[in-house]
């Protein structure tokens, strides 16, 4: 592989905080490597911002290694830029091309107030799992891992749900900012393994009815969400959700 | 100073013996008890679940925006157990037995037993959690194998079992906050322990939202904080991960326990250029299958697919051919260190070795051709049979590691290199995994107790579980008993205030500094020392020049550093000049520390004490210790020795040829 070195211009969102209005400053970063990293790109711009005495970019990142979905950046249109499947952290700077133009903006929704720059708050997926986002097992009730074998499908088909990292980037993607895709995810982990049996009406109903209360929006049915999330969480799951929600809304017990 | 208090009796009775007799808090007090809770990762997250299930009532606090992206989510390959479901001789013994050995003989045996008892109830608390663990065509749960053992009892979900684990323990853990019995404080730091007639009785915590500083009272105070090997600057740990809570214990009077342990694992993605802020690990589980070699010949430039067979140095098999590429960490990355330095290393940076699929594919190709029933199958067809199996088995690792280097290690072979992983050294606990402090607790990669020095593959998660769903209920509860006359102390109690004003007036000195530095060139440079000096290989003479330069580069943050911005707002750069402080005024202990254990032990080596063969030459007449530092004050550590005794197993050199 090739590496280079690139000069960008940087167009990022700057927002003192949640009850400032915030707007775009433009940025020159030079002799940037292919080889770095999105965010050690902005470390480079940060690094420039406080030897000129200027305050850095606020982001959220913390691994770096795509799997804690803290980070959390709009590039150039697209929630997480321009490679599928991947997280900002896992860009890479051969991604662009000297003299590049790069767009950075916060996730965009009502549910994700901004906190800061590119900073937003993103504790209503926190509450959405509240709302019924478990299995209720209190610590020492549990039988023999292997006492309830469990179809491999079933089991590998819950585990790709489970692998949603919470970063909502497919609220960012949907221009309704709809949670379905996140929520679809977490239904959808539980709702395919038998440990999650005794609790399954009640918790799509209760975890519907707690994204809704957040302000999220309604689904628009285009994928958008699909096709940026970061760890392919597929649409099936929307549709599996669909099912669960329509079935425990018609069902008497609840 | 140092009691363990490890039960009388048997080994194997222990843990037992002392769940029978320990000291219970009945339902209506334990409402009435207030426990915080620091760090929400697998030790944090399963505590504050577990004892909110009980009926104490819990703060958690965390520094990122969710509980649920504590670093723990990380972890990749997989979780320990004894469950011996593959039927190959595993046992409570075994596991134990291994950890120890894997420790190289500097772990507790108390601890590290009921670490391997409980083992078999995590697998079965995290499958009733609905964690996705792999599984058999039968339905029943995968296993495959790890570093340092010869049985197969490691647990996985792919390459991310840390994150469903986590997933869980988080979910467990909000199903608490929904039911009121856990408060969640996420984006807030611990900043101080605030202690009242030598007993800790609660913290001072910033919101990282507005800066203000915030009284927190708890009857105890359970640090969860994770460990420090950021302290080297590059590492795998997250951006975030920092040793301020734990280091304000040890202020505050908590022992450090073996600072030096680190854990440099040895298949990471190697450093690409001073812009690196981390390291990436590829998970231990590939060596289950790869196979890592360099070129016999010095300074080899060709590419790897043009060496031919003959000409590679399969360098773990031939030394170790028992073990071969499973061999523990510390032993694989020091014999990767020894290529390297030796001319034989690969890539641009010559700071490389090769981790080669090449042979496990055609392997799984031709017994997917076995199944099928097919002879007569093309080369190529076995090898894309292969590959099938390959991705299936590690795919997600494998994308990581072409995204972040654009070469695809299905056709070329990967490079690694070790990087700073873990860190066996925490602060100081007893059986109760209480502190030098009383009331104040050390969970998971926070304390030292049980791996010695050197940490098994898988068995992280495990020991952050094991303390945080089976230990600390117990424990706590039997100190607890002892609160339910004390009732809650208000935060105006003068030593809140007192502990308030502490921080606040530090952090208003760190943002009067306006020097010109800003706190990662600081944190870059200390990393470099620690690397160089105190890294994979160490000595007497590289150590007391690392703690004159970590104290000059002290002397250096504390009046030059800038940090832009202001005290009540979102302050990044306020928050890392937090956390880089504490790293520098551990550095230097780490150093110390170092310096007085003058054996080779497990991740610690010393380059005077080798072996002929530059294996591990370890002391036991004179080092079969804990080392337990005690802060006198600016620069000055006592250290204080708990001798480990073994009972039952007897140490011996450790043997992986």
């Amino acid at each position: 592989m090739e590496h280079y070195h690139m000069n960008l211009n940087l167009k990022v969102w700057r927002q003192k905080n949640t009850n400032t209005k915030g707007d775009f400053k433009t940025y020159q970063v030079k002799n940037i490597s292919s080889e770095m990293s999105f965010l050690e790109m902005f470390d480079v711009l940060n690094e420039q911002l406080i030897t000129e005495g200027e305050e850095p970019v606020a982001f959220d990142h913390d691994c770096r290694e795509g799997i804690c979905g803290m980070c959390s950046m709009y590039i150039n249109g697209k929630p997480h830029g321009p490679w599928q499947a991947n997280t900002t952290c896992q860009l890479h700077m051969r991604a662009f091309k000297d003299g590049d133009t790069i767009v950075v903006e916060p996730w965009r929704a009502n549910a994700f107030p901004v906190i800061k720059d590119l900073t937003v708050d993103r504790s209503s997926f926190d509450r959405i799992i509240q709302a019924g986002g478990y299995i209720s097992v209190n610590t020492g009730n549990a039988v023999d891992g292997n006492a309830l074998p469990i179809n491999k499908d079933n089991a590998d088909n819950s585990f790709a749900a489970a692998m949603c990292i919470g970063c909502g980037a497919c609220v960012a993607a949907c221009k309704n900012s709809s949670a379905m895709l996140f929520l679809s995810a977490k239904v959808s982990h539980l709702a395919l393994l038998p440990q999650g049996e005794p609790e399954r009406k009640s918790r799509v109903m209760n975890m519907v009815a707690q994204m809704d209360k957040e302000g999220f929006g309604a689904c628009t049915n285009t994928g958008a969400c699909e096709a940026t999330c970061p760890k392919e969480i597929s649409l099936t799951n929307i549709a599996r959700l669909n099912s669960e929600y329509l079935g425990a809304s018609l069902s008497a017990d609840k | 100073m140092l009691n363990a208090k490890i039960p009388s009796g048997p080994l194997e009775n222990k843990w037992a013996d002392y769940k029978g007799h320990c000291k219970l808090v009945n339902p209506a007090n334990k409402r009435k008890l207030e426990v915080i809770v620091v760090g929400t990762g697998l030790a944090g997250a399963s505590a504050a679940a577990s004892l909110g299930e009980l009926g104490y009532k819990v703060k958690a606090f965390c520094f990122q925006d969710s509980p649920r992206r504590a670093h723990s989510i990380a972890a990749q390959g997989g979780i320990n157990a004894a469950k011996n479901y593959q039927n190959d001789g595993d046992s409570v013994f075994r596991l134990f037995y291994d950890t120890i050995k894997g420790g190289d003989y500097r772990a507790r045996e108390a601890n590290v037993h009921r670490l391997a008892e409980v083992s078999t109830n995590i697998i079965d608390q995290c499958v009733a959690q609905g964690v996705p663990f792999a599984r058999e065509y039968g339905g029943l749960l995968s296993n495959r194998s790890f570093g340092g053992t010869q049985v197969q009892r490691t647990f996985y979900a792919a390459g991310q079992t840390g994150q469903q684990l986590l997933i869980g323990a988080y979910q467990a853990l909000e199903r608490q906050v929904a039911l009121g019995n856990v408060t969640m404080y996420s984006r807030h730091e611990m900043l101080e322990v605030v202690t009242i007639e030598g007993k800790a009785k609660g913290i001072i915590a910033r919101d990282l939202v507005s800066g203000k500083l915030e009284r927190h009272f708890g009857h105890a105070v359970l640090l969860c904080s994770g460990g420090y090997g950021n302290v080297f600057y590059l590492s795998t740990n997250a951006m975030g991960s920092n040793v301020t809570a734990a280091w304000k214990a040890h202020k505050k009077g908590a022992a450090f326990a073996n600072p030096c342990f680190t854990q440099i694992h040895p298949t990471c993605i190697p450093v690409s250029g001073d812009h690196q802020s981390k390291l990436t690990l590829m998970s231990e589980s590939l060596r289950n299958d790869g196979r890592i070699w360099v070129p016999k010949k010095q300074n080899d430039t060709r590419k790897a697919t043009d060496i031919p067979e003959e000409e590679r140095d399969y360098y773990l098999e031939r030394r170790y051919p028992a073990f071969g590429n499973l061999v523990p960490r510390d032993v694989a990355s020091r014999a990767a260190k020894e290529r390297c330095d030796a001319g034989y290393g690969v890539g641009s940076s010559k700071q490389a070795v090769y981790l080669d699929y090449a042979d496990a594919i055609l392997r799984y190709g031709k017994i997917e051709a076995g199944k099928q029933g097919r002879s007569n199958v093309s080369e190529e067809e076995i090898i894309a049979m292969g590959k099938d199996v390959v991705k299936a088995k590690y795919g997600n690792l494998f994308d990581m590691y072409e995204k972040i280097t654009g070469e695809n290690p299905y056709e070329v072979p990967m490079r690694i290199y070790p990087a700073v992983h873990y860190t066996m050294g925490g602060l100081w606990v007893d059986y109760e995994l209480q502190t030098t402090v009383p009331g104040l607790y050390a969970l998971g990669e926070a304390n030292f107790s049980d791996h010695g020095a050197n940490r098994l593959g898988a068995s992280a998660l495990m020991q952050g579980l094991a303390d945080g769903y089976f230990v600390i209920p117990y424990t706590l509860g039997n100190n607890l008993a002892d609160e339910i006359y004390s009732k809650a102390i208000e935060t105006t109690h003068p030593a809140f205030e007192e502990a308030e004003n502490n921080v606040s007036d530090r952090i208003n000195q760190l943002m009067n500094i306006k020097g010109k530095q800003s706190v990662e060139s600081f944190h870059k440079r200390l990393g470099k020392i620690m690397w160089d000096k105190c890294g994979m290989a160490r000595n007497k003479e590289g150590l007391e020049q690392a703690i004159k330069e970590i104290q000059a580069l002290k002397n250096e943050f504390w009046s030059d550093v800038r940090i832009p911005g202001e005290v009540n707002e979102m302050n990044t750069e306020l928050d890392k000049a937090n956390r880089v402080a504490d790293f520098i005024e551990l550095g230097e202990l780490m150093c110390v520390d170092a310096l007085t254990r003058e054996e080779s032990c497990g991740g610690h080596f010393r380059e005077e004490y080798q072996t002929p063969e530059g294996e591990a030459l370890r002391d036991d007449a004179g080092h079969m210790y804990v080392s337990a530092w005690e802060l006198k004050g600016e620069h000055q550590w006592e250290l204080h020795k708990e001798a480990l005794n073994y009972e039952v197993i007897k140490p011996t050199q450790r043997n992986y040829k």
